[in-house]
């Protein structure tokens, strides 16, 4: 196991390249620079500035700049938050945006493993219909819509939850933003958890743990649930990708100062260092995240062996 | 000798969205301490949807009605946790498929020693060792070593002597043998026989043996019923019903069965036709469309099960069938 997961680091080098390559370009497509939208510059500073960035030279040769520094674990300076690097500003957004990315994970997981459950134990019962109706509206209602709603509901008309910020890191502050992100997870989750569990309550294995005398509590607890929960764990990976993304949106609604914040604002700002920061943190995490879940995979399934 | 299970009018409905499927018509049947009955007939005929009737674990659509009486005492319709009293602990049950009916993701272990544990109270030590003395006595090699791997670690024979070694845990004085041997390898279906044989002999423990094959009944079984659409048309002693069946559909599956004895036999004979659809059987006695003695009290009336002779039962409008077994081409 331990050889297979070194074996897939190794591939994510290849993979991280091309990630890199691909948005350090397409990121100079875009029309305009750093500094087109400051009040116009005296040509000679401009030309300056340019040149302290290095952005006066050919893109391929800046490239390859930037390639290099990234090999020395540098990822260059913010070219519009003055006097901080790029490094410092993804370390001080990280925090708020794995809190809120793990806790909204962790929370589909258990609000959605459960309701799907349940569903599943009252198959077309009117507790099967209304969590997998509920669920559908969480599927198709998009976070920016859902995180102002909630915003306005329980922030504003009944003014129980603070609406931005993410305060000293009390509870209250993060419930909103958490559960918006979380929404959608959970109702997927759930819907996954409940056609994967009503399967298995069929299945010949769970026939003979009823035939054995055993309480329903452990034939669902022991015997069902572990093999209902595979396709939940095989969709940990397409989750984890979808609350980064989506914490980009929540995070920005919100308030709450996370690197997703930062990347709206970089790329509005063409603050290209940052942009590239950032994009470089989420592709790293997605792929090691990924690699959690099949080697979880492979702790829940003793038929699947990594060598 | 004392009865265990009494099952009288024992019916079974599925309801299914194209109408309701009669899959288990009035049948009643004893089985006595340390017996072992045959349950036979084709796919279809109802005979496994009695035993999960009685096991309460019918598909959530099926509905079973009647009277299932385990020592004297009324089982059908029993919540689980009361049934759970008495599944797995002194009536259990085993299943055709045995790479299924493990659980694959628990270790064999767990799976055996859980029942000591729920039924038993017993602590983790002595389910272990109880419970790997279980797997040597069905012929498990080195079961000490093996008791802790996964049941896809086994092949499907070994599944099926554990998957019996968990089924005797709790020492049944029933066992309910759902076609054991129909998914295994026909040297492999010898050896689940042999062993549920000496263990019928070493245990006392009465087998219901589930089965379309004859020959698995004439190795194991005391007596036999012979099940054809949801009803029991034959029932007796494995000899009468084998040398002397008289429902010719009982003929007619002992005709079906290959024998090596018969010289010049080159072509084994089969009945004609399907078994009828239970959700709309005919007036008259479901074998009519199949049968070669059909004349018209067949058509008209179904043929009650009616006693006849010591422990013997049919349900033909037939004064007598002649007993004799059909060769290849020869007129009925």
């Amino acid at each position: 196991m331990l050889s297979y997961a070194l074996r897939r680091l190794v591939t994510a080098v290849p993979t991280l390249f091309v990630i890199i390559t691909v948005a350090f370009f397409m990121m100079r497509l875009a029309p305009g620079g750093p500094f087109d939208s400051d009040r116009a510059l005296p040509p000679e500073i401009e030309k300056n500035i340019n040149a302290a960035y290095d952005l006066d030279k050919p893109l391929v040769e800046q490239y390859l700049i930037y390639l290099g520094r990234i090999l020395k674990g540098d990822f260059g300076p913010s070219l519009k938050i003055r006097d901080f690097s790029v490094g410092e500003l993804i370390a001080s957004g990280a925090p708020a945006s794995m809190e809120l990315g793990f806790s909204a994970i962790l929370l589909a997981l258990v609000i959605g493993v459960s309701f799907g459950t349940l569903a599943a134990l009252r198959q077309n019962s009117g507790t099967d219909f209304s969590v997998m109706s509920v669920s559908m509206i969480g599927i198709a209602v998009p976070n920016f819509v859902m995180a102002p709603l909630l915003s306005l509901v329980l922030g504003v008309y009944f003014d129980l939850l603070p609406t931005s910020g993410w305060g000293s890191g009390e509870l209250r502050y993060k419930v909103l933003p958490v559960v918006a992100l979380a929404l959608p997870q959970i109702a997927y989750v759930a819907r996954l958890t409940r056609g994967s569990m009503v399967e298995v309550l069929h299945s010949n294995f769970v026939r003979t743990a009823r035939a054995k005398g055993l309480r329903e509590q452990l034939v669902v607890v022991r015997h069902a649930l572990k093999g209902a929960m595979m396709p939940v764990v095989s969709y940990l990976g397409p989750a984890t990708a979808a609350v980064m993304t989506g914490s980009v949106v929540i995070e920005t609604i919100f308030g709450v100062p996370g690197i997703g914040t930062y990347f709206v604002n970089a790329a509005l700002n063409r603050d290209y260092p940052l942009v590239m920061g950032v994009v470089i943190v989420y592709a790293v995490l997605i792929m090691l995240l990924n690699l959690v879940v099949d080697l979880l995979y492979a702790v829940l399934d003793p038929k699947v062996r990594y060598g | 000798m004392s009865n265990i299970l009494e099952v009288s009018s024992l019916d079974t409905r599925f309801a299914t969205p194209e109408g309701e499927v009669h899959a288990v018509n009035d049948v009643s049947f004893h089985i006595e301490a340390g017996e072992s009955v045959g349950v036979v007939g084709e796919s279809g005929s109802g005979k496994t949807q009695i035993f999960l009737s009685i096991m309460g674990l019918l598909a959530k659509n099926g509905q079973a009605t009647g009277s299932v009486r385990y020592r004297g005492k009324e089982i059908l319709g029993l919540p689980s946790r009361e049934l759970n009293k008495i599944r797995g602990v002194t009536l259990s049950m085993i299943f055709q498929d045995p790479m299924t009916s493990l659980n694959p993701y628990l270790r064999i272990s767990k799976q055996m020693t859980e029942v000591l544990v729920e039924h038993k109270g017993a602590g983790e030590a002595e389910a272990r060792r109880r419970s790997i003395e279980l797997l040597d006595r069905v012929g498990i090699p080195s079961a000490k070593d093996r008791f802790d791997l996964y049941p896809h670690e086994f092949s499907g024979g070994m599944r099926q002597r554990v998957m019996i070694a968990m089924a005797l845990l709790c020492e049944p004085d029933l066992l309910i043998a759902d076609e054991p041997t129909t998914a295994l390898d026909v040297t492999i279906q010898a050896q689940i026989l042999d062993l549920m044989a000496d263990l019928k002999r070493d245990f006392n423990t009465a087998i219901i043996m589930i089965t379309h094959d004859l020959g698995v009944v004439a190795g194991l079984c005391d007596r036999v019923m012979v099940m054809y659409a949801g009803r029991v048309v034959e029932t007796g002693g494995v000899r009468d019903i084998f040398y002397r069946p008289q429902h010719p559909y009982s003929l007619g599956l002992l005709n079906s069965t290959p024998r090596l004895d018969e010289a010049g036999a080159t072509q084994l004979s089969t009945i004609p036709g399907q078994p009828p659809n239970l959700q709309a059987l005919p007036t008259g006695c479901a074998y009519q469309e199949r049968c070669p003695y059909v004349f018209e009290a067949c058509r008209s009336r179904e043929p009650a099960l009616q006693s006849f002779g010591e422990g013997r039962a049919k349900a033909c409008h037939l004064e007598r069938l002649e007993g004799k077994r059909l060769k290849e081409g020869e007129p009925a």
